[in-house]
């Protein structure tokens, strides 16, 4: 009984930052609508900044004033008023892509800002973090221990007096205990919501400065992790009780102290199993909790039906514009390529390379998100497995790359089918939440053993050998040619998809689920297919990713690329396979020329940042802001000549016409 | 449609009762639609109609309770299943797909009824409509009425016509059994008489059973042979449709409610 104690009294303090941050959770999903994800790197900003500030010889309670006090219901406010608030009539999909935006977009601010310099662990607000204060039994209480449980219990119970005996309260529980139907009553709702936004940015802001001690640095990765242990204690109450959360946080970290005392240290337990302790706790409720699983039906009576995304401009431009871009586009690509392999620079036939092996894992995304409408957050996961399995069966099978590369797709597709069984009945925020796991689970279970992510050194992937080329010898253009041809290959199968059978049935599927099943579309299969289809190329652009690197490592692939990479190819335009390869070849493009600018920031960050901001613009822009300028200034030519292509024109356009379609 | 037996049902509901929490919804209810009948299906509002379409169709789990269709008893048969044996459903809250043109709906909805659309087949680039399924589905076209509209994305399509579009997507999978949930609402009095022809028509030319669902009660009397009323989840009337608006249940379920 003594040491049960002594492991799970250590777990209290832990899991009350998850319950803080749950408890903001809940208080902005319910009174908004909007699942935050951001909270986790809001609550690295306030560390960050307590840090920083305290580094510089400030008093830690100024730095707490500044960071937690003043900064974060700030950022809660400023997210407010310029974003949520905007798109509080979106969709599901916008509303997780803007928070997403924020999520990848706030860390790389920082470094951006900041340089990209490390912050050890700043001092605790409070006391002590060496002193030991008292005992509980026999377990000594430390100074970052008694710290958070007793900061716990004074916002627990503030937040009770507000909520219970103040007529804000009444409002805001009246927001939280009936959505938006408050907006009926004449309430004046976006107060309420604005109040509910800097109340739950405190509280991540707190959550960040408490657990900010704890870890020898302060990394954005913790607060990845401590974001999904709070979504997981919120997820006990289905995101709709702030008690359960408080309790599902508590519980949690008692779990995580019991787990870590009893499974010996070193095993495969220990480094395994016990990290992923929040994650297999989301997917658990996830999968069988009913209020988890509905979280996205329509039950929500101020919903709107989404206006529908615009078609591509290619479909509706004038045919003589259209000729145009076609040539050109033909043109360009043919200049692109010849440049390429003739004239441009060594590093930068790299960068492009790399690009091109990115687009193919974009597609992945094109087909999973655009075409079937489901939120995956886990496609870099599907990337690293094929990069991996292409370079342990170099390693130890010695199996020629390319053989390696398509051998890691099709266990990519097989592991995507059977992600895609527990996520059948998911859709949205459900969904987003499962692969988000997925990817976490990987990250630290499934990647770090060395016969899986490779040695700690990183994991060679050979450069192929193709009759008498040996790719790793020749120059690099090489490569993009056949890292082209990859890509090439997966976009026509994608625009074969699109055009074909099973693009309308995706269609179907995106547009109704419930009426693609009454016509007898089976959307299991219709799922499984595509989740296999999608983690397939992805797997394959991991694998040539992987050969054109040469060494991977695990972090190549974790959960913030797999964010990322949805951030970038939304911002440029998921719906079509434009999108995905303008995504790729955009994003090592940028980051290459602004690693030309004077600067400490990593040009990483500043790209990230960018893509990030074009996120925001998704829930205005659901084609991809890129594909919307692309249409404003197609149209404004076509203004200038007067050629707007008439309506109606052409007779039955069924199968082989292309309904967003680019070529 | 093959393998009916004369004479027998071809929907048989036995004893269905599905309650969300405390409200029952459908409770134990019996209802049997022969080969090729029209049934009209009436009730106040709230009285379990489309939550009995959602058992019969299999998009909700029923509590208790059989629903045998051509003799099979479709169990926990998932919806698409069910909708291959032929059973074809329009809905209350319309449930069109945006994005597609209302061609592409009535093709989806050729294919899938058949299992169709095998991924190989667009991976070779075989998925173009044959020469026959544009036939057909020019002919649904111009039978509920929508020739002119083909290649127009749905989501620009205002409510009443996307309720033909779904019927149209229904109709096209051949259905031996059609549920109609309310499809004359938000259509006009003209395209109401002639949704009632099209319904009268496809049910005797291709011996389709339908139960329709309306708040209607003109189109009812039009189309239906029989009417089935609800209320409160049970059903209290069963007979002709002026049988059924004569009886003093009947009278008191819809005044007392509505007045
Ligand atoms: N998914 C659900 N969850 C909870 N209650 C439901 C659900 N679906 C239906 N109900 C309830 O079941 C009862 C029957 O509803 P149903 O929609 O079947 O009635 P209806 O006869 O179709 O009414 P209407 O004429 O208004 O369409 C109603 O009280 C409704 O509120
Ligand atoms: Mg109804």
């Amino acid at each position: 009984m003594g040491q049960f104690l002594s492991y799970a009294i250590p777990g209290i303090p832990y899991g009350c930052t998850f319950a803080i941050v749950a408890v903001g959770l809940v208080l902005t999903y319910q009174a908004t609508g909007v699942f935050n994800f951001a909270f986790g790197a809001q609550a690295y900003v306030s560390a960050y900044v307590y840090a920083l500030l305290t580094e510089h010889g400030m008093n830690r309670f100024g730095a707490f004033a500044v960071s937690v006090l003043l900064l974060a219901p700030l950022l809660g406010l400023l997210f407010d008023r310029l974003l949520f608030s905007r798109i509080a009539r979106a969709n599901v999909t916008a509303k997780i892509v803007s928070a997403l935006g924020l999520f990848v977009g706030l860390p790389s601010l920082l470094a951006v800002v900041f340089g990209s310099a490390t912050r050890y662990a700043p001092p605790s607000v409070l006391f002590n973090p060496a002193t030991v204060y008292f005992h509980v039994g026999s377990t000594p209480i430390n100074g970052i221990e008694l710290a958070t449980v007793i900061v716990t219990v004074v916002v627990v119970v503030a937040l009770m007096v507000l909520l219970r005996y103040t007529a804000y309260g009444l409002k805001m529980r009246a927001a939280v205990e009936s959505g938006r139907l408050l907006e009926l009553d004449g309430v004046n709702a976006s107060a309420v919501v604005s109040s509910a936004w800097m109340i739950s940015s405190l509280l991540a802001g707190l959550a960040g400065v408490l657990l900010a001690p704890q870890y020898p640095t302060v990394s954005s990765n913790t607060y990845a992790v401590l974001l999904v242990a709070a979504i997981a204690a919120a997820a006990l109450g289905a995101l709709r009780s702030i008690p359960l959360a408080l309790v599902g946080g508590i519980a949690l970290g008692v779990v995580e102290g019991l787990a870590s005392g009893y499974f010996a240290p070193g095993s495969i337990l220990h480094t395994g199993l016990l990290p992923a302790i929040p994650f297999l706790a989301l997917v658990f409720l996830l999968l069988f909790l009913p209020g988890m699983r509905s979280l996205d039906e329509p039950n929500d009576p101020l919903s709107s039906v989404d206006p529908p995304i615009p078609p591509s401009i290619t479909t509706t431009r004038s045919r003589d514009i259209d000729r145009v871009v076609r040539v050109g586009r033909w043109a360009l690509a043919i200049f692109f390529v010849f440049s390429v392999l003739t004239w441009v620079p060594g590093n930068w036939v790299f960068t492009l390379s790399t690009g091109i092996a990115l687009s193919t894992i974009f597609l992945s995304i094109t087909l999973i998100t655009g075409m079937g409408g489901q939120l995956s957050l886990c496609q870099a996961t599907f990337a690293g497995i094929g990069a991996f399995a292409a370079g342990q069966l170099a390693l130890h099978a010695g199996l020629p790359i390319l053989l390696g590369a398509v051998t890691g797709a099709l266990l990519a597709a097989v592991i995507g089918a059977v992600a895609a069984l527990p996520a059948l009945r998911l859709r949205g925020l459900p969904l987003a939440l499962l692969t988000l796991s997925f990817a976490l689970l990987a990250d630290y279970v499934a990647f770090p053993p060395s016969w899986a992510g490779g040695p700690v050194t990183g994991l060679n992937v050979p450069r192929p050998q193709i009759g008498p080329i040996n790719f790793a010898t020749s120059s690099t253009r090489a490569f993009f040619l056949l890292a082209l041809v990859m890509l090439v290959l997966a976009s026509t199968v994608v625009l074969l998809i699109q055009r074909g059978t099973l693009g309308r049935f995706l269609g179907a599927m995106r547009g109704s689920p419930v009426g693609a099943a009454s016509i007898g579309i089976n959307l299991s299969w219709t799922k499984v297919l595509l989740f296999a289809l999608s983690a397939g190329l992805a797997g394959l652009g991991g694998a040539v990713y992987g050969s054109l690197q040469q060494v991977v490592t695990p972090v190549d692939f974790n959960y913030e690329f797999s964010l990322i990479f949805v951030v970038v190819v939304v911002t440029t335009g998921v719906n079509t396979v434009e999108g995905a390869i303008q995504a790729g070849i955009g994003f090592v493009v940028i980051q290459q020329l602004l690693s030309y600018l004077p600067g400490r920031a990593g040009s990483g960050s500043l790209t990230v940042l960018l893509f990030a901001l074009g996120a925001l613009t998704y829930a205005r822009h659901p084609e991809g802001v890129v594909e919307y300028q692309k249409r404003i200034w197609t149209e404004r030519f076509e203004g200038l000549f007067d050629r707007r292509n008439p309506q109606g024109q052409g007779e039955l356009a069924l199968p082989g016409g292309s309904p967003g379609g680019a070529s | 449609m093959t393998g009916r037996v004369e004479g027998a049902a071809l929907l048989e509901v036995r004893g269905l009762t599905k309650s969300f929490g405390a409200i029952t919804a459908v409770r134990d209810v019996d209802l049997v639609v022969g080969p090729g009948e029209r049934v009209g299906l009436v009730g106040p509002n709230g009285a379990g109609k489309t939550t009995l379409f959602n058992c019969i169709c299999g998009q909700t789990q029923a509590d208790a309770g059989t629903v045998v269709f051509r003799g099979i008893d479709l169990g926990s048969k998932p919806t698409f299943e069910r909708a291959r044996l032929g059973i074809g459903r329009t809905f209350q809250r319309v449930e069109v797909f945006p994005e597609l043109t209302v061609a592409e709906h009535l093709m989806v909805a050729e294919r899938a009824r058949r299992g169709d659309g095998r991924l190989w087949k667009d991976l070779l680039g075989r998925s173009a409509l044959s020469a026959q399924e544009s036939a057909r589905v020019e002919a649904m076209l111009v039978l509920v009425g929508l020739d002119g509209l083909a290649n127009v994305p749905v989501a620009a399509l205002g409510l009443g016509t996307c309720r033909l579009v779904e019927l149209a997507r229904a109709l096209i999978g051949e259905p031996v059994l059609l549920l109609a949930d309310e499809p004359s609402s938000g259509l006009d009095a003209h395209e109401t008489a002639e949704l009632a022809s099209v319904l009268r028509r496809v049910s005797g030319e291709h011996e389709m059973a339908v139960l329709l669902v309306e708040h209607d009660l003109g189109l009812v009397a039009r189309v239906a042979e029989r009417t089935v009323v609800m209320d409160v989840g049970g059903v209290i009337a069963n007979g002709t449709f002026d049988a059924v608006m004569a009886d003093q249940r009947v009278r008191h379920a819809y005044l007392g409610k509505s007045a």
